[in-house]
């Protein structure tokens, strides 16, 4: 297997989970469950990443790259159950679908 | 090697597929967190064959803990807890699957159609110390502004998720000798 047919094999793997996260995020009523899918986008992200340092260009900026992945990885969570928590404590929601206090 | 990676990544990559979807297919969400999970861990899996031991190792004790974190709030927030409420989770099921399809096609069309240039440079005999010097040296500026953007994380998610806090207790001068709870005796600050 020629390393471009694998680094297209491995790039096809990261679409599929981005697609996959975006499908989650957009159908998923749980607030905690949208977090998974936009988890998931950044899962595809990273192994795009991790591909494109190893078969493209393996400089020091793709690391960098990866590594701002993992945190925004991180800070998406953090946010994301804070932002629950609070919305939970105000309206006692707990499902995207009853948030809609902006509903125009 | 190249067919190490081959082997092993491509199952790999599959693994991981498999676990996200089947994070938004099981019914029970703490099942969900640990798919994810395993989705993860096979990213993880891919990095170490890569050769990038370093990135691997971060993402696999990250996304661990992260994971665990996460079970206790889907416990919290659970919606079907023990699937004793059977209910539909979704919403758009199929608009939603539509997009999710449709970036997948867009995305893996692009991946096949464009003609990936070879390999420029060389791989470091190191990758670890390769990202290390990088963000000690020419990728500070990067490793400065994470800093600064999770130290701002903690504080605003502590605010976030505070239910009441000192100024709701003490007054917004924080002038008042006894603070207001809802159950007196609450600790003086």
């Amino acid at each position: 297997m020629t390393d471009e047919v694998l680094l297209q094999l491995l790039l096809t793997v990261a679409a599929a989970l981005v697609g996959t996260g975006v499908f989650g995020a957009l159908s998923q009523q749980s607030i905690v469950m949208v977090m998974m899918g936009i988890e998931l986008v950044v899962n595809g992200v990273l192994l795009g990443g991790v591909a494109a340092w190893y078969f493209l260009a393996p400089r020091a900026d793709a690391q960098v790259l990866i590594v701002v992945a993992l945190v925004v990885m991180a800070v998406e969570m953090v946010m994301g159950f804070a932002a629950t928590i609070a919305i939970y404590r105000a309206r006692q929601v707990d499902m995207v679908d009853m948030a809609t206090e902006l509903n125009g | 090697m190249n067919d190490v990676v081959a082997v092993v990544g491509v199952s790999l990559g599959i693994v991981a597929v498999v676990l996200g979807v089947a994070v938004f297919v099981v019914d029970s969400m703490a099942r969900a967190t640990f798919a994810l999970l395993g989705s993860f861990l096979a990213i993880a899996g891919i990095m170490l064959v890569l050769d990038l031991p370093y990135l691997a190792l971060v993402t696999a004790l990250m996304m661990t803990m992260e994971m665990a974190v996460m079970a206790v709030f889907m416990i919290m927030f659970m919606m079907n807890p023990a699937g004793l409420m059977p209910m539909t989770m979704v919403h758009n099921a199929r608009g939603s699957a539509g997009a999710g399809l449709g970036v997948f096609a867009v995305l893996a069309a692009g991946v096949w159609l464009v003609d990936w240039p070879t390999r420029s440079g060389t791989a470091p005999a190191d990758a670890t110390v390769q990202l290390g010097e990088a963000i000690m040296g020419q990728y500070m500026l990067v490793m400065i502004l994470v800093g600064v953007g999770l130290f701002a994380t903690i504080l605003s998610g502590t605010v976030l998720a505070t239910g009441r806090g000192r100024y709701d207790r003490f007054g917004p001068d924080l002038r008042r000798s006894r603070p207001t709870d809802p159950v007196p005796g609450g600790l003086p600050r």
